[in-house]
């Protein structure tokens, strides 16, 4: 799953082309008014997602990730946040929609979990209360129904002795099987669209790959298009079809998963593939963080929003990287990149830098 | 939860015994004779030793205190033989000022206090947390910015300046109401009403800034929680996100705090029913103060500090309920 083929239907993020893809995010721009000014959190982000398929979306705290996927969902408060483009649900524009329209939708056709299973569900209420809930506000069904459907989807997601624990109250969980009711809240009136916000970054290792393996499950039995945030690779690396980078509210790489692994060609996520932890390098090799922090959405640099961190900026010539905005450019088959070095030159450094452990399989 | 309720009471009534020792020691520490004060000008010595005698001012300290608790629990007999009476349990002493006992002196009034507190209660919680929750939820708006003005402005003065301010324009300048006179609930409840509303006012406006403000915060966290993203998330409308998911936790907070306020209601009383003048426990206290009837004082701050007591247990047990969370212990 993890590696997909290089002839992979991908859709090219170009704007205004139509598309069949089931969830199509049109550049999508998100503004918030605060009192230092105008704050824009989200600028210019298109992505399309297939039935069935995962994509993730990937960056650091702060990249504007969260705010992309609450903008589709209609979670921001309308009053502080301005939301220009397009995200279209199966044809149907969530920006343009009414809020009660996309309220209609919230539940029904999408759904969302979250990254801490503790603080979103609610303290004073038992699992079973939460899950019928969400059931009766969607369908016309008895309680006795909706209670029995809930515990249908608590056994589907692993929860063992189901029926004892609908009963309980969230704080009675642990963390791993408080996730799995949140994906069964979420999962329960079988949405075609499930946007997962840092699903296991609260949980422990051990766990995090259960829920995975549940998404992953659960995702095959009823093909729900997933939307994974996350900034975990190795999440990614299982579950993803096609990936997003995002950094400073831009998108600034996309591509299918094995494009993103195998044939990187921006430095931002080259630097998030060294900090992630590997088992199959050497033990003694050390983790490259990526230095500096990610820029003030106040005060964006003027040119390239990554070239105060950027290491290849020299590869450059004269200061476009400080002065000019590179474009999002195709770099291959649903490949494409926001870099001003040179496509080739890209190829070279990326083949120096992971050429221990790209091997045989990064060569093009 | 059983053993809870158990813990807690048996705690209350260690701490209501405390209450009770410190409370006499304190009246008897008082630089008056008791037994001087039981009558009045044309005293004679040989008097006020008798008294002293029938009232048992005469054992010790600790006797006296023996006495007092057994009062309390199985009645007692003042004096011996002919000059001798009895106080029927619960017997919280006798008030030779008054020439009345306390026991009777207070039930006599506990309507009156009962019926300002009660209302005043409900008058703040009710002004409080409904504007406190309009006021979050118009956040910035001028619904927002007016009810925060208004909470300010009644929460910054003093009870009984309110009071009299209350008195003077409703009452005595404009006539809206008729001068506030005791009536009895069950004789006349219009009457009861008319004069009750003014003291309400005079304790709950106080209050129900506070109460605005403290609900207005608590709302805004609460509406910040990831559970009401969640419950927004399920499509729920959004006035369901607020009824089901954002009160009720929001508002838990406000439980503890009246839980605690409750223990401040004989302060507004005194002050309330000074100003009013009705008969109530506030005021006896007070005239028991600065007249040292030092068995009614003695009387009510005990009868005060378990009501106290009595009202915080209440209120645990009460946001045990609400919240699942506390009933592990």
């Amino acid at each position: 799953m993890s590696a997909v083929p290089f002839d992979a239907e991908v859709s090219p993020p170009v704007v205004g082309a139509p598309s069949s893809a089931f969830l199509d995010v049109r550049d999508l721009q998100v503004e918030f008014s605060t009192e230092d000014g105008v704050v824009r959190a989200v600028d210019g982000v298109s992505y399309t997602l297939q039935r069935g398929k995962t994509l993730a979306v990937v960056g650091e705290s702060g990249s504007g990730k969260s705010v992309t996927s609450n903008a589709v969902m209609g979670l921001l408060n309308p009053k502080q946040a301005r939301i220009t483009g397009q995200a279209l649900l199966d044809g149907e524009d969530l920006i343009s929609a009414s809020s009660e329209r996309v309220r209609e939708l919230r539940g029904s056709r999408m759904a969302m979990i979250f990254q801490d299973p503790l603080s979103s569900l609610h303290p004073f209420h038992t699992v079973g209360k939460q899950l019928v809930e969400a059931v009766r506000i969607k369908r016309d069904v008895s309680k006795a129904e909706a209670r029995a459907r809930s515990l249908e989807m608590l056994e589907r997601v692993g929860i063992p002795n189901a029926p004892a624990r609908i009963d309980d109250y969230p704080h009675q969980l642990s963390g791993g099987m408080r996730q799995r009711v949140m994906i069964a809240m979420a999962l329960i009136n079988d949405p075609e669209l499930l946007i997962a916000d840092e699903p296991t970054t609260a949980l422990d290792v051990t766990v995090q790959a259960q829920i995975i393996d549940l998404m992953r499950d659960l995702q095959s039995e009823f093909g729900t298009a997933i939307v994974l945030i996350t900034h975990d690779l190795g999440v990614v690396a299982d579950m993803a079809d096609d990936v997003v980078v995002m950094y400073g509210g831009r998108v600034v790489e996309t591509g299918a998963a094995h494009d993103i692994y195998y044939r990187s060609e921006m430095p931002y996520t080259w630097g998030l593939m060294s900090s992630v932890p590997r088992m199959d390098l050497g033990e003694n090799e050390r983790l490259i963080p990526i230095p500096g922090t990610p820029p003030s959405l106040l005060a964006m640099p003027p040119g390239c929003v990554f070239r105060p961190r950027c290491a290849y900026h020299t590869e450059v010539e004269g200061n476009r990287c400080d002065l000019e905005r590179p474009d999002l450019l195709a770099a291959g088959p649903g490949h494409a990149v926001r870099c001003h070095i040179d496509q080739s030159r890209r190829r070279e450094l990326a083949a120096e830098l992971f050429a221990e452990s790209w091997g045989v399989e990064g060569d093009r | 939860m059983g053993g809870y309720i158990a813990r807690r009471v048996f705690t209350m009534t260690w701490m209501l015994v405390l209450l009770s020792m410190i409370v006499f020691v304190l009246f008897n520490a008082v630089p008056a004779d008791p037994a001087a004060l039981t009558c009045g000008k044309a005293c004679t010595p040989q008097v006020v030793e008798a008294n002293r005698e029938r009232l048992g001012l005469d054992k010790s300290l600790a006797e006296q205190y023996v006495d007092w608790v057994e009062g309390i629990f199985f009645g007692r007999t003042y004096g011996s033989g002919e000059a001798s009476f009895e106080c029927e349990a619960p017997c919280l002493g006798y008030s030779f000022l008054k020439r009345e006992e306390v026991t009777d002196l207070l039930v006599d009034r506990l309507p009156v206090t009962a019926s300002i507190a009660l209302g005043a209660v409900i008058l703040w919680l009710g002004l409080g947390v409904t504007s406190g929750v309009l006021a979050a939820l118009r956040r910035g708006q001028w619904q927002d910015k007016t009810i925060t003005a208004v909470a300010m402005f009644f929460y910054s003065f003093p009870t009984f300046f309110i009071g009299l301010v209350l008195l003077f324009f409703v009452v005595i300048r404009w006539g809206l109401l008729p001068y506030p006179s005791w009536i009895p609930f069950t004789e006349d409840p219009w009457g009861w009403f008319q004069t009750m509303i003014l003291p309400w006012f005079t304790i709950a406006l106080i209050n129900a800034g506070f109460y605005t403000r403290l609900t207005r915060s608590q709302m805004l966290e609460t509406l910040g929680e990831d559970y009401i993203r969640t419950a927004r998330s399920k499509g729920l409308p959004e006035r369901t996100v607020i009824r089901k998911h954002g009160l009720r936790a929001g508002l838990t907070p406000i439980v503890t705090a009246t839980g605690i306020d409750l223990a401040f209601l004989l302060g507004g009383a005194i002050v309330a029913e000074t100003i009013f003048t009705l008969p109530g426990i506030g005021k006896l206290f007070l005239d028991s103060a600065t007249t040292l009837d030092l068995p009614v004082l003695a009387a009510t701050t005990l009868v005060a500090g378990a009501f106290v007591l009595v009202a915080n247990l209440v209120v645990d047990l009460l946001y045990g309920v609400i919240d699942p969370r506390v009933r592990l212990r």
